[in-house]
């Protein structure tokens, strides 16, 4: 640890490719010790897989990596925690059904004894959470913590492996503002403690707080590695996109002034899959012409109010109307025939991956007198529509009859918030409209959103991404276990004021 | 007719008879659970349970020991496990379809294997006596619980010592932890450095196993008989006993006592004055399955993984 200039490990022109896609093409990478390597890129930049390949979940199809100036394989996780490094992934790799001790000794404790020794796991667990100062309930079992506590249950179980290398893969991206500032801090101290950590992002502002090298990616190449302190957001941004990012947003007033009222919710309450209440007596409308924005961390109740308000859930207490219309508890059909067009919060919820673009685009309108006579579907009338709006939203597929499967994340997405507007709603519910998408189809959806609001569309925007939710909305709601904590107009909003909302702290008024 | 229910001969008879017919339930859905929890779905058992049997049958009859008996049809029992195993680690298959599969085969295979070992006649081989049971000095003397609990057969008693014994192997010692996480979070599990493929392996052994030592008690402990219908569906019953005890081994017990409680019901009340024809009778434990599955067997808590198949490079 005394050594804070040498080389940790050493990448050297790794390729991995899936199939046909090449995830990593000769990509070179370095980690100092004791420092903080940021790995930018896009999603699907190659990032995540270039680490997982670091910890042995692949293998890569070549290259080499030198730990500690000395060639090593690294053929499995084991091998990895065995070499020093650990790895916190996007997606935790915990078992909800088992206790955080449980947790952090799986795997390990079987090469010592058989029998579980939990009361020496414990006591050092605690001694190792006093250090760094990573406060968890060792007894609770997993699905009962907060994102924050599993995301520190993942850094001790590396700690608890005496990892010299730790690896972050998008660690900021299921935290508030608040949490993202502690997870720094615990950053910090463990670089002080002699660790070296990889931290995988896709923001910017992070690369540029956090770090103290960054390597770019792109389309699986290395762009480049700098300094953090030699460059800026700017030189970054176009490194990692290849273009200058300055998001060309078109927000155009609402034409008509007479706004009145579409959707209507009152004292909604609803359960999550667990029985327990996800939406606390929710109560708020959106207008004509106006997009409500709907912040919050995941997982706050956001996912049940936009399956209550689209028919997927039952809805416990309260009602809402669409044009004045009760759609409480309506079928799903019945509200989409209302009118009401969803973008859900996962793709595969929209769109059946092994039909073609057509068969997806009609999924919702195949039954309509437009496009089918007494059961019988126009085959001809459905192909030209497609076509029509495969071209009229810019979806790029090989053709129409190509599989929904084939596309990529960002023309999927195009694909059903095409399908979505195209049928004129008047209230569209979107959820997290630009997730994982790239950065062009990121821009494009946005647009398409506001366009329709100055049509005269009333739109429900939830979305974890605050950049999103500002730029978008007109007015923004806070949801916090369930229940509005606040509502701020697009004037008054700003990150601080919305991220403290997002963490459970009311401002006084 | 109400004092033939309560005479204490009867109940005596009835709950000796419970519990002995509830032993092979308990034995292969304790497999089966194993199996399961680790995240492979072998619906098979019910063939291992055939073919079990019938290897510990002809075994016995052959050597005339009732240990080699219950070790060859565990043994056999292993080697379709492994088959299960096989399909569902190596090569990702369709577990239910796999599970069907060995089914069948072990069906026809036992039937076969009868056929060509004992001859077609009609004279069939009989095991001189089934299992002894053994009392235990002083406890068996106990009025009703005695000769229920403690005047049982070998298998009987390392059954029930099984019980508590998995639940603590599960609770306490690290390879349950081990199978715990590959059933629930595979993908987690091998981040953690187990070896998946390895670990379903074994468990889907263990659960061949169980099955069939569960399958040769029948001849060996209950009928002294094989004959091509001595399962009577007992591997599906250990299925159902199994998601009704929500894949706990208390649970498999209590769910195992209800079916053992009807299949010794079936027979006894042939012997007495009920106006009840004795198909009635003879139905009784499937209706019981009937009844658990329609009201007590609800979608459960059964592990995150199970059935699907572990690929790691599938990003």
């Amino acid at each position: 640890m005394a050594n804070t200039t040498g080389v940790a490990v050493k990448m050297v022109n790794i390729t991995k490719s899936f199939g046909s896609v090449l995830a990593d093409d000769q990509v070179n990478f370095e980690l100092l010790h004791g420092e903080i390597h940021g790995l930018l890129g896009e999603n699907g930049a190659g990032k995540t897989t270039l680490m997982n390949i670091l910890y042995g979940l692949h293998q890569p199809d070549s290259g080499e990596i030198i730990i500690q100036g000395e060639k090593k394989e690294i053929s499995s996780p084991h091998k990895a925690v065995e070499e020093g490094i650990g790895m916190v992934h996007q997606h935790f790799m915990q078992i909800p059904t088992l206790t955080v001790i449980d947790n952090v000794i799986l795997g390990l404790e079987s090469l010592n004894s058989f029998k579980l020794n939990r009361a020496r796991a414990r006591e050092r667990l605690v001694q190792i959470s006093k250090i760094y100062g990573l406060q968890v309930d060792p007894d609770a079992c997993i699905w009962q913590l907060s994102i924050g506590d599993r995301q520190r249950v993942e850094i001790l179980k590396a700690l608890y492996r005496e990892v010299k290398i730790l690896i972050l893969d998008e660690p900021t991206s299921v935290l508030t503002p608040q949490e993202t500032t502690e997870l720094f801090h615990t950053i910090r101290k463990l670089v002080d403690a002699g660790l070296s950590v990889v931290f995988i992002t896709h923001k910017l502002e992070e690369a540029m707080s956090i770090t103290d090298r960054v390597t770019v990616l792109r389309d699986g190449k290395v762009v480049a590695t700098r300094k953090t302190q030699d460059t800026n957001k700017a030189e970054l941004a176009c490194f990692m996109v290849g273009r200058e990012v300055l998001f060309r947003l078109k927000r155009e007033p609402y034409e008509d002034k007479q706004k009145y009222e579409v959707l209507r919710v009152e004292n909604l309450t609803v359960k999550s899959d667990r029985g327990s209440l996800a939406v606390r007596d929710v109560t708020f409308n959106v207008q004509s012409g106006e997009i409500v924005g709907i912040a919050g961390v995941d997982g706050n109740g956001q996912t049940e109010l936009v399956q209550a308000l689209t028919g997927l859930r039952h809805v416990q207490g309260g009602s809402f109307w669409v044009d004045g219309v009760n759609l409480t508890n309506a079928s799903p059909r019945e509200i989409l025939e209302h009118k009401v067009g969803h973008i859900p919060e996962e793709q595969n919820d929209a769109l059946v991956a092994n039909f073609t673009l057509i068969e997806n685009l009609m999924l919702n309108r195949h039954y309509t007198d437009e496009f089918s006579k007494c059961g019988i579907l126009d085959q001809g009338k459905m192909e030209s529509r497609s076509r029509e709006l495969i071209r009229q939203y810019d979806v790029k597929a090989s053709s129409e009859k190509a599989i929904a499967r084939t596309l990529s994340g960002g023309n999927k997405q195009k694909l059903i918030v095409a399908r979505e507007i195209a049928r004129d709603p008047r209230l569209l519910v979107a959820a997290h409209p630009t997730r994982g998408v790239d950065i062009g189809a990121e821009e494009s959806i946005r647009n398409l959103l506001l366009e329709k609001r100055r049509q005269g569309g009333a739109i429900l925007l939830v979305s974890t991404k605050l950049d999103e939710v500002l730029s978008l909305s007109d007015r923004i709601l806070v949801m916090e276990k369930g229940r509005i904590v606040g509502e701020v107009t697009r004037e008054e909003a700003d990150i601080e004021k919305i991220g403290l909302l997002m963490a459970g702290t009311r401002t006084t008024t | 007719m109400i004092e033939q229910f309560t005479s204490v001969v009867f109940l005596t008879g009835f709950l000796a008879s419970m519990i002995r017919m509830a032993t092979p339930i308990v034995i292969v859905a304790l497999g089966e659970m194993v199996t399961e929890r680790s995240g492979i779905m072998n619906l098979g058992i019910e063939g291992i349970v055939w073919i079990g049997a019938f290897a510990g049958f002809a075994t016995t009859i052959l050597t005339g020991s009732y240990i080699w008996g219950f070790l060859v049809g565990g043994i056999v029992g292993i080697l379709f496990g492994l088959i299960m195993s096989v399909v569902a680690v190596e090569f990702h298959g369709h577990q239910i379809v796999a599970g069907l599969g060995i089914w069948i085969l072990c069906n026809g295979l036992s039937g076969l294997l009868n056929r060509s070992i004992f001859g077609i006649s009609t004279e069939r081989p009989t095991i001189v006596a089934t299992l002894p049971t053994i009392p235990i000095p002083g406890l068996s003397n106990i009025p009703i619980i005695g000769e229920t609990l403690f005047n049982q057969n070998i298998i009987v008693y390392l059954t029930i010592l099984a019980v508590p014994l998995i639940n603590f192997f599960f609770k306490e010692i690290s390879w349950g932890l081990n199978i715990d996480a590959v059933g629930e979070q595979p993908r987690a599990a091998d981040a953690a450095g187990l070896r998946v493929g390895v670990i379903r392996t074994l468990s889907a052994c263990f659960g061949g196993f169980l099955a069939g030592i569960g399958g040769a008690y029948l001849p060996l402990a209950l009928y002294s008989i094989y004959t091509n219908d001595i399962s009577t569906g007992l591997g599906w019953m250990a299925i159902v006993v199994l998601v009704f005890g929500k894949w706990r081994p208390w649970g498999i017990l209590g769910g195992a006592l209800i079916f053992g409680a009807a299949n010794a019901l079936k027979w006894r009340l042939q012997n007495t004055d009920l106006p009840l024809p004795y198909q009635i009778t003879l139905m009784l434990p499937y209706l019981v399955t009937l009844v658990m599955v329609i009201f007590f067997v609800r979608g459960g808590s059964g592990p995150s993984a199970l059935a699907k198949p572990f690929v790691r490079s599938e990003n």
